[in-house]
């Protein structure tokens, strides 16, 4: 069964003056189509306001469409009584850790959501255990979350998720405000949570390096989805992702610098792995 | 314009059991015109040390001289220091607060002292500088966008007509094209205006490309002061302080323990372009 259905999906929104009247309707989202199956790692990008977050925020029924449909899991987030069935098995993660956290200590944070779903109270420290564990934060269950760098609170806020059991997680820029260091922790408990637990993972990003493990790759611009494949497909279009104010990792930009200058590469190197054992592979040839 | 930073320390905290060197016997000299990147893990220092160059923030020792004079002297004009010294914080948007783009970038040189065609005019040229088209000064800056909103940001600091202006963190939350367009507006004044510029950033890929010199914080003290090249080579001692080098020099790295290319310094995708071409007999 599918995770994700979006079908035609239109978000529109009113602009309004100071004084309330209707200066013009913005269309955020235009009919956008995006599928994706149970324990997928889906990346979503796309430049500033090209609509990514927006779509992001139907997929827990924040937003609601003004035409097409949203299914989660099979519920339609127009539905007022599945509502919190969706935001369960959708969870959310934000851009700014320090807005997501409100616990005054970390596994307290962690049981919040369980706490608030009627979970029983044992079954309660068993999930804050073990989402815990699951983002390599276990250590730290008993900090102060202002204690925490930027990366270990993302992290907090992911198991918070976690502990809700979700079948899927949505992370909207979940790195933009971290260090190279806290980028590289959260990423790896992103993949390692699909990977071993077969949750499903959409996660937005600017990074390009940050989703040349995802099983699929969408390019937004415009509210529309412009591009979308393996990261391969979508990354060896170097100049059309240009041309949307986006740039792709180093390693793909080198090899099709190289390539330009006459060196026969093959196409859709995404790693720096890949990229050297290519040029290892040629230089053996001559 | 030169600005030293002599045996700077300073504790959080001083005093209690929780106290804390952020800054631990700092010693620079930031040179007129220079192009520097300030990187280091959060918490390293970085945010202390640019603090302390506007006096911010007061030493427990140690001092800065701006232009030969102690700024923590009393009775220094630190109000007119820091129309000198520029300061961009992280996500200035968050500053905005006037009703348009054009009184927002005058408040500064207003607050100087200066008359109103004086402040007009540094406000009409700051807002040239960052690239604001004239159809936006008669705007909310609240209805621009978050790139447009941080070059109105940039440019009332600018209005003040500061000769060393200091970034911290400029393109967080920008897309690629938004953070190129910035940091090449910056180059651009660095180059044209002769300003100096201090860049705090993460990106270690942006500070490889644009600047000249890189300093290099951990745990309040500077680890490393000198070129891009020099710095990125040291790239696993970098990994150790939470920090890492750009991309290319890790492929770079790659190939050369694979006996493919002997110089491995390059930064930047340019630089390995060529270094590589070289490799191949095509430079």
């Amino acid at each position: 069964m599918r995770m994700i259905d979006v079908s035609k999906l239109v978000f529109e929104y009113i602009r309004r003056d100071e004084d309330g009247n209707v200066e013009g309707i913005t269309r955020a989202v235009d009919e956008v189509n995006l599928h994706c199956k149970g324990g997928e790692f889906i990346a979503i990008l796309g430049h500033n306001g090209s609509g990514k977050s927006t779509l992001a925020k139907h997929l827990n029924a924040i937003l609601h469409p003004t035409e097409g449909t949203v299914l989660v899991d099979g519920k339609d987030t127009m539905d007022e009584n599945e509502i919190w069935n969706i935001r369960q098995s959708a969870g959310m993660v934000f851009q700014n850790p320090d807005n997501q956290i409100i616990g005054q200590v970390v596994e307290e944070d962690v049981g919040f959501g369980p706490e608030n779903m009627g979970v029983p109270t044992k079954e309660i420290w068993e999930r804050v255990e073990e989402s815990l564990k699951a983002v390599g934060m276990y250590d730290y269950r008993k900090y102060s979350p202002n204690k925490l760098s930027g990366g270990q609170k993302q992290r907090v806020s992911i198991a918070s998720v976690i502990a809700m059991h979700p079948k899927c997680i949505i992370l909207d820029e979940p790195t933009a405000m971290l260090d190279p260091m806290g980028r590289k922790e959260v990423i790896r408990a992103v993949r390692a949570l699909n990977d071993v637990e077969k949750i499903t993972m959409i996660l937005i990003t600017h990074y390009m390096e940050e989703v040349v493990y995802a099983d699929r790759v969408y390019v937004m611009d415009k509210g529309k989805i412009v591009m979308s494949g393996t990261p391969k497909e979508v990354f060896s279009r170097v100049e059309e992702l240009k041309s949307m104010r986006l740039d792709v990792p180093q390693a793909t930009l080198l090899a099709y610098e190289l390539k330009k200058a006459g060196l026969p590469l093959l196409d859709g190197i995404l790693t720096r792995k890949e990229l050297v054992n290519e040029l290892v592979r040629l230089k053996g040839q001559k | 314009m030169k600005l030293i930073v002599d045996h700077l320390r300073y504790e959080y905290n001083k005093g209690t059991q929780l106290s804390v060197a952020a800054l631990d016997d700092v010693n620079l000299v930031l040179k007129a015109g220079e192009f520097i990147g300030l990187i280091g893990h959060t918490g390293s220092g970085k945010s202390t040390l640019v603090q302390h160059l506007n006096a911010l923030l007061t030493p427990d020792s140690g001092t800065v001289y701006f232009d030969g004079e102690d700024i923590f002297e009393k009775g220094y004009d630190k109000k007119s220091l820091r129309g000198k010294v520029g300061l961009v914080f992280q996500y200035p948007e968050h500053q905005l607060f006037e009703e348009n783009v054009f009184k927002e970038v005058c408040f500064g040189p207003h607050n100087l002292g200066l008359d109103r065609r004086t402040v007009e005019l540094r406000a009409y040229e700051a807002l040239k500088q960052v690239g604001m088209e004239d159809e936006y000064f008669y705007q909310s800056p609240f209805d621009l966008s978050g790139g447009q909103k941080r070059r109105v940001a940039i440019a009332s600091v600018l209005a003040m007509k500061p000769e060393i202006l200091i970034l911290d963190e400029p393109t967080a939350g920008l897309d690629p094209k938004g953070r190129t367009e910035l940091l090449d507006r910056i180059k651009t004044l660095q180059k044209e205006a002769g300003i100096t510029v201090l860049l705090v950033s993460h990106s270690m890929e942006d500070v490889a490309e644009y600047v000249d010199r890189i300093i290099v914080m951990d745990h309040g003290k500077v680890q490393y002061d000198d070129t891009p090249r020099e710095v990125f080579s040291h790239y696993q001692e970098l990994e150790q302080m939470g920090l890492s080098a750009p991309q290319v020099t890790y492929i770079l790295s790659d190939l050369n323990e694979k006996g493919l290319v002997l110089d491995q310094t390059a930064t930047t995708i340019n630089e390995a372009k060529d270094t590589i071409l070289k490799c191949f007999g095509m430079r």
